[in-house]
């Protein structure tokens, strides 16, 4: 690896439950990419316990200065338009937090991540949560933890639940190969995902022909 | 945050070095000297340095101005100084004129202690990799052993490039600006343009002008004028001359019509006043050689596998002389080969001529990368 000065980011604060999950899935000295890395809390986290080789990428011009700051390696691209610059393989680990919701070439993106990576890590939020589906019967959208905004104003442009995601990974040959679910309170969720986790992670991979 | 300064008054000084330097294309400069200047101090450490690479038409007047000269800014004064993104007050920072430059480094314009003349046509030809073999020499001068970083933009980001691949263990970041891993075609063609308007100068003189007391003015007006259609944006021109006249009405003469010819006429009279023609066409030949992954059957990553370093690239969305594409290039090599790598690509309308402006997000880029980095 490379000398630089990435010791001299700041630690990060307090994970979300989700973030912290996922990370058992990383083994150390991975190579990682953080799809949407956001301000870099999550790649500084595996960097500082798992000794990752970590890239984000990143589209929003704030984050990736904080992202800088904090020592990370942040590539500044648009998401929508794919992983082209990246060769089949090189990653060991390919993870998208929070994001999936807010892309539209969903089927895209994920082949992308799978040929860019021998696996791939999302984490959602569930739009069949119990709540969510409590607010659409009394006639309202959901608005929750995992899905913090108005219906006008949501950045989301996808809306699917863990049933949904399922079927969609059937469709284009890819394996989920294990779930995690988490409440609207972060606690961990041990059955009935779809039903019981207001925010869900899966670990992919391509299903073997 | 404190408030940014000028480094206010600087000087020029000049090393000469006896130690002939062999050069990529097979000779050898006997001697030669190098103007440079310097900003800041070098703390105790010797941890501090960076060293600032010029392109086409810069020099080693980085920042500040002269006392007798008041006038005359540093090319990227913007940056460099106390409270500036490359701050004078954490770094010590070193520009320096490269061979074959035209502003007191050894050039055409020098005499060749052979010949008791100007070397003129006979300078032989300088390439980045010489450039950077020569600022070494320069740096191991100043007792500098590693550089904290070295930035440059454009042809300036080349030499920061190949600062990594030459000497991997003297440079612990490079900042890659506005640059290329090499030319495509069109810049070729861009560069074979501008050096045919010089070379087809009657005043030229086959590059031994200095002889006749002439200079091929009109050769170096026509390339500079075709270098700055291509610094510029299509939108970037739009909004400063669109097809503004010069005399409100079209008065149907090859005259100045349209105020963007004033303008390619100002720059190009002005250029041709200052800048030696020979050092233009050997220093687009530097840029069209330059190729880091010729030697790796065309593999840039293989080509990046050696440098030690940290990189921060920069590319602006309206360069089409620079293009972000070409950027991508290098991270995604960068990548491949397992370095530490930052990519911003700033929305800015200037195009190539953005790296040497102060945009707010280009400059909070910069400042949130050389804050991070450790003297």
């Amino acid at each position: 690896m490379a000398t630089s000065d990435r010791e001299t980011g700041h630690r990060a604060p307090t994970l979300r439950p989700d973030l912290l999950a996922l990370t058992e899935w990383i083994a150390p000295s991975e190579r990682v990419l953080d799809l949407g890395c956001g301000d870099g809390v999550l790649l500084r986290h595996l960097i500082d316990t798992k000794g990752v080789v970590g890239y984000g990428i990143e589209n929003d011009p704030a984050r990736i200065v904080a992202c800088i700051e904090r020592g990370i390696n942040v590539i500044q691209s648009d998401l929508d338009e794919g992983l082209a610059d990246l060769q089949d393989g090189h990653f060991d680990h390919v993870i998208m937090s929070q994001a999936l919701q807010a892309m539209r070439n969903t089927q895209g993106i994920l082949r992308e991540m799978l040929r860019v990576g021998h696996e791939a890590i999302v984490s959602f939020p569930n739009f069949a949560f119990w709540k969510h589906r409590k607010s659409i019967l009394e006639g309202h959208m959901p608005v929750s933890e995992s899905l913090p905004h108005q219906w006008f104003n949501t950045p989301n442009v996808r809306f699917f639940t863990v049933a949904d995601f399922t079927t969609l990974c059937g469709l284009l040959d890819i394996e989920v190969r294990e779930w995690r679910g988490f409440d609207d309170q972060g606690r961990p969720v041990q059955e009935d995902l779809n039903f019981l986790a207001a925010l869900a992670i899966a670990r992919i991979g391509r299903a073997a022909s | 945050m404190k408030h940014p300064r000028s480094v206010g008054f600087v000087e020029a000084q000049k090393a000469h070095f006896d130690e002939p330097l062999p050069l990529k294309a097979g000779r050898v400069l006997p001697q030669y000297d190098l103007v440079y200047e310097t900003y800041g101090t070098l703390n105790a450490a010797r941890s501090n340095a960076v060293l600032v690479c010029h392109a086409l038409s810069g020099s080693h007047h980085v920042a500040g101005v002269y006392r007798d000269d008041p006038h005359n800014v540093g090319w990227w004064d913007n940056l460099v100084g106390p409270g500036k993104p490359l701050d004078t007050e954490k770094f010590f920072v070193i520009g320096v004129n490269n061979l074959g430059g035209c502003f007191g480094s050894t050039g055409p314009v020098s005499i060749n202690p052979v010949t008791g003349k100007p070397w003129g046509a006979d300078f032989p030809f300088v390439t980045v990799e010489d450039w950077v073999n020569a600022q070494a020499r320069l740096a191991d001068r100043l007792g500098i052993e590693r550089f904290a970083a070295v930035i440059g933009g454009s042809l300036g980001g080349m030499q920061a490039l190949s600062w990594s691949l030459q000497y991997p263990e003297r440079v612990r970041h490079v900042l890659a600006i506005a640059t290329a891993p090499k030319l495509s075609a069109q810049n070729i063609a861009f560069n074979e343009v501008a050096r045919q308007a010089i070379l087809s100068d009657p005043d030229f003189h086959g590059g031994n002008y200095y002889e006749h007391g002439v200079v091929p003015k009109q050769g170096l007006r026509l390339a500079r004028m075709i270098g700055h259609i291509t610094y510029l944006s299509d939108d970037a021109m739009a909004e400063k001359f669109g097809r503004a006249l010069r005399h409100g009405i079209m008065r149907y003469s090859y005259d100045i019509e349209f105020e963007i010819e004033s303008y390619l006429r100002y720059q190009g009279d002005k250029f041709a006043r200052f800048f030696d023609a020979n050092t233009y066409l050997l220093t687009t030949r530097a840029l069209d050689y330059y190729d880091p992954a010729a030697d790796y059957g065309g593999d840039l990553a293989a080509a990046f596998a050696r440098a030690e370093a940290a990189f921060l690239v920069v590319a602006f969305t309206t360069d089409w002389r620079f293009s972000p594409a070409r950027s991508r290039e290098i991270v995604s090599a960068l990548v491949h080969s397992g370095k530490d790598v930052c990519y911003a690509e700033i929305d800015s309308k200037a195009g190539h001529d953005s790296f040497l402006l102060e945009h707010p997000r280009y400059h909070a880029v910069l400042r949130a990368y050389f804050n991070r980095i450790e003297v």
